[in-house]
């Protein structure tokens, strides 16, 4: 089959992932090519520009203090897909090992699961605004503050596919032909976990970039010199009133890349073995 | 492995009064017990039993899987070429395993990896047990392929599980276990969840490649037919012991054991009933396997049998042979008629 073949029967039976792909690629590209898409600096201050609506020039209007809230938005995308890949790679990293060790391990299984339960217990923004009180206002503590929320998702559903693959008679197979321990979890436990983990990593990205906007807004996220999403919003929300595209027009991107996200991470979950996937 | 020269006596495989138990709630419960014998080089040797006698426990504890806890070998001993398997370490066990004995399972559908392809699945032992590189084990892979009779074998090596049949996977799973040339192989219902055309297929396979590679196999079965098709000697396990043992025509011809006759009866066959004499029913055993974590006074099958008497319900009858190399544990064992 040529590619042009296959990405045509990809878009007959999960047009979701490919709107959803094409996207997130728009945004991905927006935030790395930020610079070149007509922006100018987005801490310029320009007084004369305040709560200016969009027009030719300013094209998502001015803010508060006359900043372009279009640079703004496009910089933004930096920030909220940077913690969206961050928090998803790290708490599928974390969530992985500690799901494998309680999978195999029976004696530490019940310890890590309770601490799972405990953090779990706590709801994630809450727990982040304490982690962020506790460290400090800075990108990488948004990113870990975020993932220590994330991480206990990630760790029971590794644990419940490693338990289901466990009982696979295939396993069973690896075993008797006298394949070694490691050699087991690579070749044939990780393979097999790949699937639920991605579909989760993009369950997750979407719900960071959520949280962390929720943080800024309510102050507590990224420090308001970075052009976070959350940030612009919140700076808006005084002023909605009189300059609703404030708080809309970044909305709107925020809105788009969580749809987005989401829209892949279901596209996935149908296209990668959904026999699989669903049964968990 | 080379491990020291055998004995020209010294049977492959030995198994000598191994116990085999496993802890539950309510006590340890006795899975295998005081399970001997032999299987010498190129021999099928069949194990025989319901569901729930010890025969795949017997099975998994020669490869030593048998999972610890709650499972223990708690005594006997097993020998592979003279030694004993007990004292090797889990490496040398993993050298074995595979290599030397390699095992084929029931569920060919869930028996295969869905994310690798047939050809990296059977080229994993190879590059395992004998160091072969990538192109090695693909080109061995083909040739195994080959060997199991799959057509257009160079299409399938990059096929993935599910576009296989369930015959195709379980022939698949013969050329994994037969990779490395193993001594032993290890059949665990091979055939019970084929259907009746692709079993015999598969039995007639099995057969020639046994003929080929010399392997000796223990299969482990329910099914008098396949025992009949396949096996020199048969072991018939009732309750975790060996109650009859001998050569496959004695022992189907005549069977000394009332458990091994009534697996006879509960056979059906061809036209039986066409014959006015032996028309009627197929004959079922009434009850249950015994439980197993208390104690058996008497003979386990006693509750069971048409022919027990006051004794076989005091005492545990010993294993005694009847006829040369045909033993049976019963104490009416010399009563018994030819079928």
């Amino acid at each position: 089959m040529s590619p042009r073949q296959s990405f045509g029967r990809l878009w007959r039976r999960h047009p979701t992932l490919i709107i959803g792909g094409l996207l997130l690629l728009l945004m991905g590209l927006a935030a790395v090519a930020a610079p070149v898409l007509g922006t100018i600096d987005p801490q310029t201050i320009a007084p004369f520009d305040r709560l200016r609506p969009p027009d030719g020039q300013f094209w998502f209007g001015g803010d508060l203090i006359g900043r372009d809230v279009y640079s703004r938005t496009v910089y933004g995308a930096r920030i909220s897909l940077a913690v969206g890949l961050g928090v998803a790679l790290f708490s599928i990293i974390l969530g992985l090992a500690v799901g494998l060790l309680s999978g195999f391990v029976r004696l530490i299984d019940q310890i890590l699961m309770r601490v799972m339960d405990g953090i779990m217990a706590i709801p994630s923004i809450l727990l982040a605004v304490a982690l962020i009180a506790l460290t400090g206002a800075s990108l990488t503590n948004v990113i870990i503050a975020i993932t220590v929320a994330e991480v206990p998702r990630v760790a029971r559903l590794a644990r419940s596919v490693v338990l289901s693959l466990k009982e696979q008679p295939f396993l069973e197979a690896a075993v008797t032909a006298g394949t070694p321990f490691l050699a087991i979890l690579w070749r044939h436990v990780l393979p097999n976990m790949l699937a639920p983990l991605l579909v989760q990593g993009t369950y997750i990205f979407a719900s960071a970039v959520l949280t962390e906007a929720i943080l800024s807004f309510i102050g507590a996220g990224t420090p308001p010199a970075i052009p976070s999403w959350g940030n612009i919003i919140a700076e808006g929300r005084t002023v909605f009133h009189i300059a609703p595209h404030l708080v809309l027009l970044p909305g709107l991107a925020l809105s788009i890349t969580v749809l987005a996200v989401n829209l892949v991470g279901d596209g996935l979950r149908d296209h990668l073995d959904p026999r699989f996937v669903s049964r968990l | 492995m080379s491990p020291a020269v055998p004995l020209p006596a010294a049977p492959l495989l030995e198994l000598r009064d191994l116990d085999v138990s496993f802890r539950t709630e309510g006590g340890w419960l006795r899975a295998v017990q005081g399970l001997s014998f032999t299987l010498g080089a190129g021999e099928t040797l069949a194990i025989v039993g319901e569901s729930g006698s010890g025969k795949s426990v017997s099975a998994l504890s020669v490869m030593r899987l048998i999972p610890d806890p709650p499972g223990k070998i708690t005594g006997g001993d097993i020998l592979y070429q003279g030694q004993s398997l007990l004292g090797f370490s889990e490496r040398q066990m993993r050298q074995l395993r595979g290599n030397d004995i390699s095992m084929i399972f029931q569920e060919p559908m869930t028996s295969l990896n869905p994310v690798l392809s047939i050809g990296q699945q059977i080229g994993e032992a190879i590059r395992l047990h004998q160091g072969a590189d990538r192109p090695e084990a693909r080109a061995r892979a083909l040739d195994m392929l080959r060997l199991v009779q799959i057509p257009e074998a160079e299409k399938r090596l990059d096929a993935y599980p599910h576009a296989l049949s369930g015959g195709m996977r379980q022939r698949v799973m013969i050329a994994m276990a037969l990779a490395c040339g193993p001594r032993i192989l290890i059949a665990d219902e091979p055939t019970t969840a084929l259907d009746v055309t692709i079993q015999a297929q598969v039995l007639d396979l099995m057969r020639d490649l046994k003929d080929r590679t010399k392997a000796a196999i223990l299969l482990i079965t329910h099914d008098l037919g396949v025992v009949a098709e396949m096996a020199e000697r048969v072991i018939v396990i009732y309750a975790g012991r060996k109650v009859e043992e001998g050569p496959v025509r004695d022992l189907l011809r005549c069977p000394r054991h009332p458990y091994t006759r009534g697996l006879l009866g509960a056979v059906p066959r061809l036209g039986a009933s066409l014959k006015a004499e032996k028309a009627g029913r197929l004959l079922e055993i009434p009850g249950t396997v015994p439980r197993l974590d208390q104690p058996i006074i008497g003979c386990a099958f006693a509750p069971r049998c048409a022919y027990a008497v006051d004794r076989c319900h005091r005492e545990r009858p010993p294993l005694e042979a009847r006829d040369p190399g045909h033993l049976a544990a019963c104490w009416r064992a010399h009563e018994m008629e030819p079928l």
